[in-house]
């Protein structure tokens, strides 16, 4: 709740708060409330002009403070908060249902309890959250096994898939966290191979074994700000500017683009950033035409080098069921 | 807000629920300070004080006691205004301080903090700590998506110019919306496409107006038994169900092996695997991306797929 939002919502929450919680520390209660120390006062001071009808003192709410502390008494009219509305509970009901939906969280129990607690509390406003879903991905066993080895503080074996590079690689790394964001999984850990905090997504986890070794993440591994997006290319990264028509849109969807242009008749012109050229090779064949490498020049030259070696491949007579003739007689 | 009139609505809120009769506007009046002399400015104020409560969401009823009474009155009940009694274990509000956090600043951010802060005033102690090691988040950066939600809760029809990915200009549709969907980590809307009289899934993503609403709230009616979630799924899975050839280069196609069914090695530097597929075309452009890694032996549409792709690859700009 802001604090320039609507004051009576605020008010109503905070007297059955200050209620259940006598001698309550008047700092500690702005933060919860997200206010100022003074905006504070001010409710309070606010309140306790108010009561019943009457508004005699013994029909007004009693505000006692003392030195840094704050008691509330004579409120029992509002002595309980105002019940959830559908968007209050349906933001819980839909999180909770999606951490229930984790793998292996052994807080699953305590999941299906609170939801149905709450489902119970808010009523009626609970049967609209039935209409936002978040589905998520997450691999079972994986899961089971980094859960155990942040549980344990284990060290993690690794095979892990690299699309871009389309090899399996294997790496022993110290789990930090899992993360779980817009529906796909990831293991955030510092990897011992580069030394330095790696992202992994979990369908890329070909193999993973919890090994009989301590984890050691170093003290200054800096876990990723979330909320600055999961990846934040290197400004050393190569920019590469690509044009896509309408069957290939999808792209400034999928990557994390600089820019994105919209150029006329569907097409879109992107840049993105990438350590790592052979991904946006790889990304450009499968785009079949629906898009092209605009710059770097060489790089778009290497991707027409690349399809027409995989074209001379269906063009050998060594390869099997060579009488399927191509079509466009290319 | 002004502070007098902050104040006079918690005195009206308290004073109404303090009643068990309901009380007439001039009783109102009376009993809560701060109401203007004259009728027809303390009329006014009234009714938009009735107005302001009901948007916050208290159940302010209107009604008589007896027959006799000529003139509606007023009053909340408790019952229907107080949270019932929730109370929570340990684990249960760690794990309930956790589904606050998922939508972080997301547009259901606000309400979810809002909801904790009453569970809190009800007496239950939530933690800020995550249960080991967990992080969980949901964006919903799609400019579409608030709209959209307080459409499916008000069950209000709605308007959106929507590009669709084969046509080169975004068309107008009108959904009666049943349920948003984040899947893949993409936002789905699912409803009932007036224009093509149909179920249709929507990608949020490609909205490319902005929302408007049309009719009156709660003429939507979403049919009994319907699961959002299955729609979107089914709508973007189809069953693979036939099976392609792939040769691929020993010691690459990493991607295809890890998806193969069967690996028949070979002693010329090529496997032979098999693959499970349902549209050639997809097919097509995840083998393409393997290059000169990867040849499709059969079927033959697959093969006449790939080598389409690639040729266009290989043409563009030539």
């Amino acid at each position: 709740m802001s604090a320039t939002a609507d004051r009576l919502p605020r008010l109503l929450t905070l007297v059955p708060y200050l209620l259940a919680r006598p001698g309550a520390d008047l700092s500690e209660v702005a933060e919860v409330f997200g206010v100022t120390p003074g905006q504070l006062d001010d409710d309070l001071r606010l309140i306790w002009m108010c009561g019943l009808p009457g508004h005699t003192p013994a029909d007004l709410i009693d505000v006692w403070w003392d030195g840094d502390t704050i008691t509330v008494s004579n409120a029992d009219t509002i002595a309980r908060p105002l019940r959830l509305d559908v968007d209050e509970a349906s933001a819980l009901l839909v999180a909770l249902r999606m951490l229930a939906e984790i793998p292996g969280l052994e807080d699953r129990d305590a999941l299906d309890r609170v939801i149905a607690k709450l489902e119970g509390a808010a009523g009626d406003a609970a049967a609209v959250s039935a209409h936002v879903t978040v589905d998520i991905h997450a691999e079972r066993e994986v899961v089971a096994a980094i859960r155990e080895a942040l549980d344990r503080g284990r060290r993690l074996f690794l095979r892990y898939y690299v699309p871009g590079r389309d090899e399996t690689t294997e790496r022993q790394a110290d789990p930090m966290r899992l993360i779980l964001v817009d529906g796909r999984t990831y293991l955030e850990a510092w990897c011992r191979k580069a030394e330095g905090v790696r992202l992994f997504r979990l369908d890329r986890v070909v193999g993973v074994e919890v090994l009989d070794v301590a984890a050691e993440v170093p003290h200054d591994a800096e876990p990723r700000n979330l909320d600055e997006g999961l990846f934040q290319p290197s400004p050393n990264d190569q920019l590469v500017t690509l044009e896509l028509t309408n069957g290939g849109r999808w792209v400034a969807d999928y990557y994390p683009c600089e820019t994105i242009e919209d150029i006329g008749e569907g097409r879109l012109r992107v840049s993105l950033r990438t350590p790592d050229t052979r991904w946006v090779r790889r990304l450009v064949l499968r785009l079949g035409g629906t898009g092209r490498v605009v710059d770097p020049p060489e790089l778009a030259e290497e991707v027409r080098a690349d399809a027409a070696r995989a074209l001379a491949a269906y063009r050998r007579s060594d390869t099997p069921a060579m009488s399927a003739p191509a079509p466009d007689g290319s | 807000m002004s502070r007098r009139k902050t104040e006079r609505l918690f005195n009206l809120v308290i004073c109404l629920l303090a009643t068990r009769r309901y009380l007439s506007a001039e009783q109102i009046r009376h009993a809560v300070p701060g109401y203007a002399e004259s009728d027809d400015a303390f009329r006014r104020m009234f009714e938009r004080d009735k107005e302001e409560l009901r948007e916050l969401g208290i159940p302010l009823e209107t009604g008589t006691d007896s027959v006799w009474d000529d003139e509606p009155g007023y009053r909340i009940r408790r019952a229907s205004y107080e949270l019932p009694e929730i109370s929570l274990e340990p684990d249960e509000a760690a794990v309930l301080g956790l589904a606050a956090r998922v939508w972080q600043r997301a547009s259901l951010a606000g309400p979810a903090s809002d909801a904790l802060l009453k569970l809190r005033a009800a007496g239950i102690e939530t933690t800020e700590a995550a249960p080991s090691g967990i992080e969980p988040r949901v964006a919903t950066e799609e400019p579409a998506f608030p709209a959209l939600w307080r459409a499916v809760r008000d069950r209000q029809p709605v308007t959106f110019d929507y590009r669709n990915p084969n046509a080169d200009a975004p068309r107008r549709r009108h959904v009666e919306p049943w349920g948003v969907v984040s899947w893949h980590g993409h936002w789905y809307l699912v409803g009932h496409d007036n224009d093509r009289e149909a179920v249709r899934v929507f990608r949020l993503g490609r909205i490319t107006s902005d929302v408007q609403r049309a009719s009156r709230p709660g003429s939507v009616i979403v049919p009994e038994g319907v699961n959002i979630r299955d729609i979107v799924v089914s709508g973007s899975d189809h069953p693979w169900t036939r099976t392609a050839r792939i040769r691929v280069r020993q010691g690459a196609g990493h991607g295809i092996r890890q998806n193969a069914r069967s690996c028949i090695p070979g002693s010329d530097g090529w496997d032979d695997l098999d693959v499970a597929f349902s549209d050639v075309r997809r097919l097509a452009s995840w083998i393409g991306g393997f290059g000169g890694d990867a040849v499709v032996v059969s079927p033959p549409e697959a093969r006449d797929a790939i080598v389409s792709l690639l040729s266009n690859v290989a043409e563009v700009g030539a």
